[in-house]
């Protein structure tokens, strides 16, 4: 459908992107969702075509597209695989941004181009055991040691965080109280860095192929520095990367939701029982319709929130809004979709049944929908103190 | 080497086809419209022979409307250097001849690529067109071509078989697959699509080559009956279909 937020580009952009997704990607996914592999292959692949950095400009290896440009690309691969719109996602919004927007030019000098480039990743690791939702209670604490930090704590849940290509991860730390208040800063580390270590998070129900993995800080030293933006303005760094992050999982939840729809509309129309295609079965064509609609709204609503942020303004609450939207229209349409595939929706090698597995992570990643709600109602006023 | 592609703009080969203004005229709204597949094997083509001649160019030339844009920029996203569009309708293959060749004379190329037809309306006259034209030869189909020096070998089709050729430079190729094969194809990178915004389109006026065609209508063919599958060994079931129901024999 004609979208007002889209010129040529965007669509020649949009078809690149999904002839690449459907050759390279698809026929891959199955194997690495069973075998539950990180494809070092198809992170190196998504970078030759350019999908890292591709927000932030040539000079650091990036592409200097527009935010949109970047969101359509994660539609697209997620429309055949989330795991690998995951890592990309991440890559992008909590990996590579962060150090582009706030770090030193010799920190964005030695790292931008290989992560750029899809050799190497990085992660982002805010989430702790006892602090997710509530991510002020985290306490992994780096400590001032002179011309080191003494980072101690650990991490979890943290995508792209144990791979054989991770280059390293920015830390959210506890690095003092401030008039009884945490202050919170970001700090760069790199793997091998002695004491730090990590584990991978085994028996995932959804994004199979990307790799979750808990991190270990145990008097890990890093160079001073190592601090990514100024100290004390991590809290600050954090909500900006989220932000951007819920865009992200927003565009996965409406790519997600588009190849769910497209199974569902493409079975629905082969499949004749009582004499006819059950597409033409008013029960499952309204099911259709629905999702159909449900798509192009969230899709609509997200393009808006980039055009926000493409031309500089906030988009704080609709991010939260597009976020929360996408991730539980994502559940209904493959939810749906699966009702449709009928027994075959609960087998394996039909996609559909890798769709309903991986659409539950975006209800719980990058802010729970919960805390969507919170935000979006004390935007409106509910909360007063 | 100056290597010179026509593209031609076709639909989407998922494309319903329906027509409209008293079935005079292809429906074009809400139609998806691609490169024609043969151009794209030609143009991968010219750009793998470009590659392996360094100092060559390769340049893409279009007959038609701005609403043929996109697909030019995905010409010069995928690694074209420059495009030319020739500003007018595409009506007729001679008349697209014609406008392609008034650009050539004006403005020479060592070897001249299209498809050897649109899958559209599947005409396979350009190439022959535009070198009778021209003056120089032509092979169409072409599923092998190489450069050397200023010859070129070239790979026809016969029924059955395959004809070699070789013509000195210029030549015009009309290509299909084989030329390259579809794996070669290629996909345009971000930092290709990037680099399409600052290559040169040229907007040319059209020479006003008369086209000699005029469309009187438009018939969709009908639609293909269910299949009926018989038994082998079913000879009478099979007689029967064919003298009763089909009524052929």
């Amino acid at each position: 459908m004609k979208n007002p937020f889209l010129n040529n580009e965007h669509e020649l952009i949009r078809q690149s992107i999904r002839e690449f997704a459907e050759k390279e990607i698809a026929p891959l996914a199955y194997q690495l969702d069973r075998d539950e592999k990180f494809s070092p292959y198809l992170t190196k692949r998504m970078g030759e075509m350019g999908l890292f950095g591709m927000c932030i400009p040539q000079e650091y290896g990036g592409q200097g597209l527009d935010s949109l440009s970047f969101i359509i690309a994660l539609e697209e691969i997620a429309r055949v695989d989330s795991s690998q719109a995951g890592i990309l996602s991440v890559h992008n919004s909590l990996g590579i941004d962060p150090i582009f927007n706030l770090g030193t030019q010799e920190q964005k000098e030695k790292y931008l181009s290989d992560l750029c480039s899809g050799n190497q990743i990085w992660a982002f690791a805010l989430t702790e055991p006892n602090s997710g939702s509530d991510s002020r209670n985290s306490i992994t604490k780096a400590e001032d040691i002179g011309e080191y930090w003494k980072i101690n704590g650990s991490k979890t849940f943290i995508t792209n965080g144990n791979t054989s290509i991770t280059r390293g991860v920015t830390l959210q730390t506890v690095t003092g109280i401030n008039n009884g208040k945490k202050e919170f800063s970001t700090i760069i580390v790199e793997k091998g860095t002695k004491g730090f270590s990590a584990e991978t998070i085994h028996d995932k129900m959804m994004w199979r192929a990307t790799n979750t993995s808990q991190l270990y800080f145990n008097d890990c030293l890093v160079p001073k520095e190592n601090i990514l933006g100024s100290k004390g303005n991590g809290s600050k760094i954090m909500l900006k990367s989220l932000d951007s992050g819920k865009l992200g999982i927003s565009a996965i939840g409406v790519g997600l939701a588009q190849g769910a729809y497209e199974m569902a509309l493409n079975y629905a129309k082969n499949r004749k029982q009582f004499g006819k295609s059950i597409s033409n079965h008013q029960a499952i064509s309204f099911k259709l319709a629905d999702m159909h609609m449900k798509i192009e709204l969230a899709r609509t609503m997200l393009y808006k929130a980039c055009w926000l942020k493409d031309n500089n303004q906030r988009f704080s609450i609709e991010a939260a809004m597009c976020k929360l939207y996408s991730s539980e229209i994502a559940k209904e349409v493959a939810d749906e979709a699966v009702q449709i595939h009928g027994g075959y929706g609960l087998i394996k090698e039909y996609p559909i049944e890798r769709f309903y597995r991986d659409q539950r992570m975006l209800q719980i990643g990058e802010g729970t929908s919960e805390i969507q709600r919170i935000i979006i109602s004390k935007y409106i006023g509910c909360i007063t103190k | 080497m100056k290597i010179l592609v026509c593209i031609s703009s076709v639909p989407d080969t998922t494309t319903k086809i329906s027509f409209t203004n008293n079935s005079t005229e292809f429906d074009k709204s809400g139609v998806q419209f691609v490169i024609n597949p043969n151009d794209e094997f030609g143009l991968t083509k010219a750009l793998q022979l470009k590659e392996a001649n360094p100092g060559s160019t390769v340049s893409v030339i279009h007959v038609g409307s701005a609403t043929s844009d996109p697909i030019i920029r995905k010409a010069l996203a995928i690694g074209a250097d420059d495009a030319i569009r020739i500003n007018t309708e595409a009506v007729d293959a001679l008349q697209v001849a014609n406008e392609i060749s008034v650009y050539v004379k004006a403005n020479p190329f060592d070897l001249i690529i299209t498809g050897k037809e649109s899958i559209d309306h599947n005409g396979a006259i350009v190439p022959h067109a535009l070198a009778e034209i021209l003056g120089i030869p032509s092979v169409s189909p072409c599923i092998g071509l190489e450069i050397d020096g200023t010859l070129a070998k070239l790979t026809g089709i016969v029924d059955g078989g395959k004809e070699e050729f070789s013509a000195s430079l210029p030549v015009v190729v009309g290509g299909q697959k084989g030329i390259v094969e579809e794996r070669d194809l290629r996909i345009p990178n971000m930092r290709g699509i990037m680099q399409a915004r600052s290559k040169p389109l040229n907007i040319v006026t059209a020479s006003g080559s008369a086209s000699s065609q005029k469309i009187a209508n438009f018939d969709a063919p009908t639609p293909k009956a269910a299949c009926k599958m018989v038994d082998a060994n079913n000879m009478e079931e099979l007689v029967n279909l064919l003298q009763n129901e089909a009524k052929v024999i």
